[in-house]
C-alpha cells in the first residue's frame, strides 16, 4: 500500500489540478503506466506510476486543485486492498489536523493555505501572528479582510468579526467554539456579482492565468525597461521569403516572417554575446546557449514555447518545431521543459495589423522583441518618395543587464540582417 | 497582617535570620556604628556585636573577596554594597569568583553569599551614582538575580537568598526603601527563587516590569481600570533564573504586552523579554510588543531632567495605550 503525492512538475509549480484519471479504481498497474493527467502553472501533464500494484483509491477528484505534497491516490497490493484511511487523507500536508469524518463537497475545494496568503505569490496583507493564527483556525482567507490596525494590518479584532459575521450566515457553524475551532468552517460560497456599480461578475482563473499575472507584474516592477525602435525595409525579406519557400514546395515546409525574425535574432546574438544574458540576484549571467521562445497566445492565455539552441537550428526546422510547439501549447501540452531556458523572446502581433507595440520583458531574459505588421509605406529612396514593404521592430531591454549602446548596436545588425536575408542563414 | 516598609521588610528578615542561623553574617561599608547608609541595619550591631556586624573600609573587590572566602569556608555571608554602582569595584569578584567557583571547581565547594544592593534614580544623585545595571550580573551564569517590590516578596525573597547555596544579587531600589505594603505577622515563607508573579490579573494587555517598574505597572493598571482596561500585571522578580514560562502564558492570554524597565533600552532586560515573548507566543501576539524604558542618556542631575529621563506612570500608560490601539481598541 503506498501514497501517490501530488508531485512537483515545475519549479514554479504550488499546486496542481488534476485533470483526468487514467487509471480507474480496480486498474492494474505497472510502472511507467500512466496514472493520472495533472494540470500545472504551465501545462498538462501526464504522471506515471513507479510501482506495481492496483490503483485502490483516487483520494483528489478530477477538477480539484490540491498541493504539491498533497496525497492524490494509493496504490495497493490487489484490487480490492482498502486503503487506510488515517494515512490517505485529502488533506494538505500542511493543515494540522485530517477532518475527523468526510466533509462535504464544497469544503474540500477549500484552499489549505489560504489563511497564509494567496499561493501564487501575491504580496500577503499586513497582518499581526495572532490575526494569521485566529484565520487560520476559522479557515478565513485574510484577502477577504480590511485590517483596522496601523497601517492596515489585520488584528484578532478584525477576524473575529469576520468569523461573526461569517457564522451569522452559517447557522450551523454557531456551536463553534469560539477559541479553538478544530475543523475549518466551510467558506463562503464564491460572489458571483460583484456590486461595484459596473455590473461585474467573477471570471474563474486557470493556473496559467495567475503565472502571467505574477510574472509580468514582477517585470514591470522590477526590471527597468527601456525600448528601441528600428523600422526595417522588407522588399529583401519578403523576396527571400518567397524563393526559400518555393525551393521548399515539395516538403510541405513554408517558412513564416517570424520564422526568419527569430532565426535572424539567434544569428544576430551569437554576434552580440551580452544581450544573450540574465541579471539575476545582483549577479550577470552571459549564456552560452542562444534559447529563443516565441509567445503563442491560446485560449488558456500566453505561453512562451522555448527553441532550444536556435542559433544552431535549421530554418527548415525552426518553423516546423515551431509549429508543433504552438499547437501543443494550444492543446495545453507543453512540458516545462520546452517552455524554461529562454535567454531571448519575439512576440509578433502583426497578425492583427499592429503597426508596432512594446512587449514586457520576460524574467530573466535581458530583451524581448516585439514585432508589427508588414505594411506598404511611402519612404525615401535616393529622393524619390517610393512604396516599400516595411515592418517595425521594438526592442525592450533590461537595463540592468544591457546598455543602451549595447541594445542599439545589436538592433542595428539584426535590422541590417533582415534586410540583407542571406546573412539569415550564413 | 501588618504593614510596614520595604526597609523595615529587609530588617527584620536579616535579623530573624541571624538569630536562625549563626553562620549568617553582614559585612559592608557604614553599616554597624552608621547603622547602613539607607538604615537596613539599623541596631543590629548593638543586638548581634561587630563579630556578625562587620564594617569594613571603602574597598568594594576587597570585602567582597573576603566574603567569598568566608562562604567556601561554611559561613553565610551577606554583603551590602552601598549602591549597585558600587558594585562595578567588585565586579571581578561577582562574575570570576562568585559565579564560577562552584563550576570551575568541580562543586567541591559551594559560594552561598547574598550580595545586596540598591540600584534606582530618581534622587537627584547624578549620573554615577543612579544607574541600574542589574543587566550586568543578569548576563552571568553561575549568579541568581532576585528584584523584589513589595515589602512581603523582599522578606521572602531575602529569606530564600540566604537560604540558598549559590550567589545571590538581591537587587533593591531607592525608590522602594520608603514603599510600605502587607507582610503576614510570624510569615516565614520562603519564596521560590526563578518564579515570576502575576500580581494583577487582566484580559486586555499585559504589562511586566520588575523591581521599582513592578509598582509603576501596578499604579498604571489600576489607574486604566478605571477607564475600562484590563490590564495584566507581571513582576518578573527573578531575572536570572528567567522565568519565561509565566511571562509567555500571560500574553498568550492577552495577545499583547509592554515591557517597563528602570534600565536603558538598547540591550536591556526588556530587550530579553521581548525576545523571549516572540519565541513563545509568536502565533499569539497581536501587535509588537512595546518596551518603556530609561532615556538614552547618563542620568542628569537636574530635577526635571532626571524625572523626563526615568519612566514613569504617564509614559507606560500612553504606551500601554498605544499598543492597545494598535488591536483596534479605541481607548482615550
Amino acid at each position: 500500500m503506498s501514497e501517490i503525492y501530488m508531485p512537483r512538475l515545475s519549479d514554479t509549480m504550488e499546486e496542481g489540478v488534476i485533470s483526468s484519471w487514467v487509471k480507474k479504481v480496480g486498474d492494474k498497474v505497472a510502472p511507467g503506466d500512466v496514472l493520472v493527467e495533472i494540470e500545472t502553472d504551465k501545462a498538462v501533464m501526464e504522471y506515471e506510476a513507479y510501482e506495481e500494484g492496483f490503483l485502490v483509491k483516487q483520494s483528489v477528484s478530477e477538477g480539484e486543485t490540491v498541493p504539491i505534497g498533497a496525497v492524490i491516490g494509493v496504490i495497493g497490493d490487489s484490487p480490492d486492498a482498502v486503503p487506510d484511511e488515517s494515512g490517505s487523507g485529502d488533506a494538505a500536508p500542511a493543515q494540522e489536523e485530517a477532518p475527523a469524518e468526510e466533509q462535504p463537497k464544497a469544503e474540500e475545494k477549500a484552499e489549505p493555505s489560504a489563511a497564509t496568503g494567496p499561493a501564487d505569490g501575491a504580496p500577503r496583507p499586513r497582518s499581526s501572528p495572532l490575526a494569521r493564527r485566529l484565520a487560520r483556525e476559522y479557515g478565513l482567507n485574510l484577502d477577504d479582510i480590511e485590517g483596522s490596525g496601523p497601517k492596515g494590518r489585520i488584528v484578532r479584532a478584525d477576524i473575529e468579526a469576520a468569523a461573526k459575521k461569517q457564522s451569522a450566515s452559517a447557522p450551523a457553524q454557531q456551536e463553534a467554539p469560539r477559541e479553538q475551532p478544530k475543523a475549518p468552517a466551510p467558506q463562503a460560497a464564491p460572489q458571483e456579482k460583484y456590486d461595484d456599480g459596473r455590473d461585474s461578475e467573477e471570471v474563474p482563473v486557470n493556473n496559467v492565468r495567475k503565472v502571467i499575472a505574477r510574472r509580468l507584474l514582477q517585470s514591470k516592477q522590477e526590471v527597468p525597461h527601456f525600448y528601441l525602435r528600428r523600422t526595417i525595409d522588407a522588399e529583401a525579406l519578403k523576396a527571400f521569403r518567397a524563393e526559400v519557400n518555393e525551393r521548399l514546395a515539395d516538403t510541405g515546409v513554408k517558412i513564416s516572417f517570424n520564422d526568419l525574425i527569430v532565426k535572424a535574432v539567434a544569428t544576430t546574438l551569437r554576434r552580440h554575446p551580452a544581450v544573450n544574458s540574465s541579471w539575476v540576484d545582483d549577479r550577470l549571467l552571459r549564456h552560452g546557449r542562444i534559447n529563443v521562445g516565441v509567445a503563442v497566445a491560446v485560449d488558456a492565455g500566453l505561453v512562451v514555447p522555448v527553441l532550444h539552441d536556435t542559433d544552431k537550428t535549421p530554418l527548415s526546422e525552426i518553423s516546423t518545431k515551431t509549429k508543433e510547439l504552438a499547437a501543443k501549447a494550444r492543446d495545453g501540452k507543453l512540458k516545462p521543459q520546452e517552455m524554461s531556458g529562454g535567454t531571448f523572446s519575439v512576440s509578433n502581433l502583426g497578425m492583427f495589423g499592429v503597426d508596432s507595440f512594446a512587449a514586457v520583458i520576460n524574467p530573466p531574459e535581458a530583451a524581448i522583441l516585439a514585432v508589427g505588421a508588414m505594411k506598404q509605406e511611402a519612404v525615401v529612396r535616393d529622393g524619390e518618395i517610393v512604396a516599400r514593404n516595411t515592418i517595425a521592430l521594438e526592442l525592450s531591454v533590461d537595463h540592468r543587464a544591457v546598455d543602451g549602446a549595447v541594445g542599439a548596436a545589436f538592433l542595428k545588425d539584426l535590422a541590417e540582417t533582415l534586410e540583407e536575408p542571406m546573412r539569415i542563414i550564413l | 497582617m501588618s504593614v510596614i516598609t520595604y526597609r523595615q521588610a529587609l530588617r527584620d528578615t536579616l535579623r530573624a535570620e541571624m538569630h536562625r542561623d549563626e553562620n549568617v553574617f553582614l559585612l559592608g561599608e557604614e553599616i554597624g556604628v552608621f547603622e547602613g547608609s539607607y538604615k537596613i541595619t539599623e541596631g543590629l550591631l548593638k543586638e548581634f556585636g561587630e563579630r556578625r556586624v562587620r564594617d569594613t573600609p571603602i574597598a568594594e573587590e576587597g570585602f567582597v573577596g573576603a566574603a567569598i572566602g568566608a562562604a567556601m569556608l561554611g559561613l553565610r555571608p551577606v554583603v551590602e554594597i552601598m549602591t549597585i554602582n558600587f558594585s562595578l569595584i567588585a565586579i571581578d569578584q561577582i562574575i570570576n569568583h562568585a559565579a564560577k567557583i562552584y563550576g570551575m571547581f568541580g562543586g567541591q565547594t559551594s559560594v552561598p553569599m547574598v550580595i545586596r544592593t540598591p540600584g534606582g534614580g530618581g534622587q537627584q544623585l547624578g549620573a554615577t551614582h543612579s544607574q541600574n545595571i542589574e543587566l550586568f550580573y543578569s548576563f552571568i551564569p553561575g549568579l541568581k538575580v532576585l528584584a523584589p517590590s513589595t515589602p512581603a516578596e523582599a522578606a521572602s525573597m531575602l529569606r530564600a537568598a540566604i537560604r540558598d547555596d549559590d550567589p545571590v544579587l538581591f537587587l533593591e531600589n531607592l525608590g522602594l526603601y520608603n514603599t510600605k505594603g502587607e507582610v503576614p505577622d510570624g510569615d516565614e515563607s520562603v519564596a521560590e527563587i526563578g518564579r515570576a508573579a502575576v500580581t494583577r490579573e487582566g484580559t486586555d494587555i499585559t504589562l511586566i516590569g520588575y523591581s521599582r517598574m513592578a509598582m509603576v505597572a501596578g499604579q498604571v493598571a489600576e489607574k486604566l481600570a478605571a477607564e475600562g482596561i484590563s490590564v495584566e500585571v507581571v513582576d518578573l522578580r527573578s531575572l536570572r533564573p528567567l522565568d519565561r514560562d509565566t511571562i509567555v502564558e500571560s500574553v498568550r492570554k492577552t495577545g499583547c504586552a509592554v515591557v517597563a524597565e528602570d534600565d536603558w533600552l538598547t540591550y536591556g532586560i526588556g530587550a530579553e523579554i521581548a525576545a523571549s515573548i516572540q519565541e513563545g507566543a509568536f502565533d499569539y501576539l497581536d501587535a509588537p510588543v512595546r518596551r518603556v524604558a530609561m532615556a538614552e542618556v547618563p542620568m542628569p542631575y537636574a530635577k526635571p531632567l532626571e524625572t523626563a529621563a526615568l519612566p514613569s506612570i504617564d509614559s507606560i500608560t500612553t504606551a500601554v495605550k498605544e499598543t492597545l490601539s494598535a488591536v483596534g481598541r479605541r481607548v482615550g
